[in-house]
């Protein structure tokens, strides 16, 4: 019988079985930002410990920056206040750092892979749910909190309990207007938010097989929202294309010394898993949420559900209440106020260039504020060399500062009241987006870029 | 270090699926960049959420001031691995969690911290609401090492994985000091990586 990547991976890096049961496992990779850390880096002061290995050490600033004024001092003293805080714990500590001004800055979700930091095979944890995006390619990738930045720090090394694996085969051609975003998505309604707990998501079958790095990523991001920290895909040749030429990727002959290593820690064709689920990419459409969590979806020409019908009847009529909906509604004509495109699941070029094709030659509604936000200044550039700036900004959409932006209202991009906003970020819990009462639908940038021009949810399919 | 075996006190009954760490504490308090006074924005979106339709939030009623113990359902704890969370609660007084579920992060983080986040079956967890609710003076006691939750007569079984409940009872939940011991096997491991000691 073969061996799942997980198994492989987490073998590799296991220093021993604690006392406690649990694994010691090394860290290959941790990624350091503004939010998670200060209380961490304070602790290791507080005892005198330096940081175990800075050299597999990186950190950056997204959650807070704004993504429109960035001089500084900021004018909210917390943040700027939170920002200064980084960058003492960076000098004092001698960590490399990607901060304002630097061209490597943006999402940490973005720049690991973007920069080459981010590579098959390894162990990657970061102060943040949503380290599981690294899963792409190939390592096993974990969100920790606070207590856990200090251990990594102290010791580059975790105490962990295994996990179990549940391959989600997606198997078929994706339909027109059907992206990756959809898939994971459909992922989530179908097993649930809670279905992952204990499990790492090994994401498999033919049209993975076929997705751009782009796409895995935005499928691995949203493991954490179907409740499994880890998701992960097995590298391949698209992974290794990618690889090719980053910042910190090996390079000449240890390049093809790495391929033969990373194709060896892919799960072997007969390796067992805990669980096993098919999803036909023939049957999904374009998904909205309508409700307050990731699970609570439907396909766009649907209706919201009746709190009778649900299995939790107080979760659907308190969602429902929330969101201004009436069950049975259609989602489809859903008046938006707002439309975001960015953050970690989707705020790549190849999103970009997606919501761009569609809103090209249109324009955002009249009552809809949009804006753009990509992932990294890397991807602002590349955006703004095709001329994607240009054609956001003649359509009416803010083309905005690498950060996190609005995806969870740290910073000045927040929704206001009850605004509805369509987003391709990836959550939707209540007050998510920075207003207690703001509301969030969440969709494919492709979606987001034809609500916004039609300034209501609409089906991307009948725009293009 | 401290050793967790039995918790003990008056509860709090919090119901609902899925509460996510945005709820639990908002965002935007996120910005401080120590935990000190987190509890001050525990649930502070819902707990200002009034209005007809809406009932007091139960951390806004006086019965449930100093209570040790959370009643949850399914799924607490759900979305960001924000430690900011679990803070706040531990925080505002809570020494133990007892719910249908917990997410993953949001359980090793309160492990960290020494709130266990214990788990019970959703028709046991209903009782104790409900009785905690009609009589807030009730006395809850969880043995972790026995597996039991006594309330009054009402008496249930609970449980936690043996590896987290062990940690707890031998004070060794806070894992820094154990990850940090032997570290030359961390430095000898490392170096067999092929990323790390150059391909």
């Amino acid at each position: 019988m073969g061996t799942t990547l997980l198994k492989k991976v987490w073998d590799l890096h296991t220093v021993r079985q604690l006392p406690s049961g649990q694994t010691q496992l090394f860290i290959g990779l941790h990624l350091v930002h503004e939010v998670t850390s200060p209380q961490a880096f304070d602790e290791l002061r507080r005892n005198g410990w330096k940081i175990a290995r800075p050299d597999r050490t990186f950190a950056t600033v997204d959650h807070i920056v704004p993504t429109k004024v960035r001089t500084r001092p900021f004018i909210d003293v917390m943040a700027e206040d939170m920002m200064a805080s980084l960058e003492r714990n960076v000098a004092d500590f001698g960590l490399r750092f990607a901060g304002l001004g630097d061209d490597r800055q943006g999402i940490v979700h973005v720049i690991g892979p973007e920069l080459g930091l981010t590579q098959p095979g390894m162990t990657i944890a970061c102060g943040d749910s949503h380290t599981s995006t690294h899963g792409a390619f190939g390592a096993v990738a974990f969100g920790i909190g606070t207590s856990q930045v200090r251990d990594v720090l102290a010791s580059q090394c975790l105490a962990l309990e295994p996990l179990k694996v549940r391959r989600i085969r997606v198997t078929g051609a994706l339909p027109k207007g059907v992206y990756a975003k959809d898939v994971i998505l459909a992922i989530i309604q179908r097993l649930g938010v809670q279905g992952g707990n204990g499990y790492a998501y090994e994401y498999a079958g033919d049209a993975v097989d076929r997705m751009s790095m782009d796409e895995r990523m935005t499928i691995c991001n949203m493991s954490i929202e179907g409740g499994a920290r880890v998701g992960y895909v097995n590298p391949d040749e698209t992974t290794f294309d990618y690889m090719k030429g980053r910042a910190f990727a090996p390079q000449g002959d240890a390049f093809e010394r790495a391929k033969t290593w990373w194709s060896s820690i892919a799960s072997d064709a007969n390796a067992a898993y805990d669980d096993d689920v098919e999803i036909k990419a023939g049957e999904l459409t374009p998904i909205v949420t309508w409700g307050v969590n990731p699970g609570q979806s439907i396909g766009v020409h649907d209706r919201v559900p009746a709190p009778a019908q649900a299995s939790d009847p107080k979760a659907v009529s308190d969602a429902l209440s929330y969101m201004g909906l009436t069950a049975g509604q259609p989602i489809e004509g859903m008046k938006v106020d707002v439309a975001f495109i960015g953050s970690c699941t989707n705020a790549r070029l190849s999103d970009l260039r997606e919501a761009a094709r569609i809103v090209k030659g249109k324009h955002v509604a009249k009552h809809v504020k949009a804006l753009v936000v990509p992932g990294s200044v890397g991807i602002a550039r590349a955006a703004e060399k095709e001329g994607l700036d240009e054609v956001f900004r003649a359509a009416g959409f803010e083309w905005r500062g690498a950060g996190c932006s609005m995806c969870l209202g740290m910073n000045p991009d927040k929704l206001e009241g009850d605004q509805v906003c369509a987003s391709s970020s990836n959550r939707n819990f209540k007050g998510r987006q920075g207003s207690p009462t703001g509301r969030t639908l969440l969709m494919s940038p492709a979606m987001v870029a034809a609500a916004a021009v039609a300034g209501e949810v609409m089906d991307v399919r009948e725009l293009d | 270090m401290l050793r967790i075996t039995t918790i003990s006190g008056r509860a709090i009954p919090m119901r609902g699926n899925d509460i996510d760490t945005d709820r639990i504490v908002p965002a935007r308090f996120l910005r401080a960049i120590t935990f000190e006074g987190m509890e001050a924005h525990l649930f502070e979106d819902d707990r200002k959420m009034g209005g007809p339709g809406h009932n007091r939030h139960p951390f806004d009623v006086p019965a449930y001031h100093g209570a040790a113990i959370l009643l949850v359902n399914n799924n607490f704890g759900c979305g960001s691995s924000r430690e900011h969370a679990p803070q706040a609660i531990r925080r505002w007084g809570i020494q133990a969690i007892l719910g249908e579920s917990f997410a993953e992060i949001f359980f090793g983080n309160s492990a960290m911290i020494g709130m266990p986040c214990v788990t019970a079956s959703a028709a046991d967890l209903k009782t104790l609401q409900d009785l905690v609710e009609r009589n807030p003076r009730t006395e809850v006691k969880i043995d972790l090492a026995a597996g039991t939750c006594e309330a009054g007569d009402f008496r249930c079984p609970v449980s936690l994985p043996p590896n987290v409940r062990d940690a707890f009872a031998t004070g060794t939940w806070d894992t820094t000091g154990l990850l940090m011991d032997r570290y030359e096997e961390v430095d000898a491991r490392a170096a067999r990586l092929p990323y790390v000691a150059g391909f």
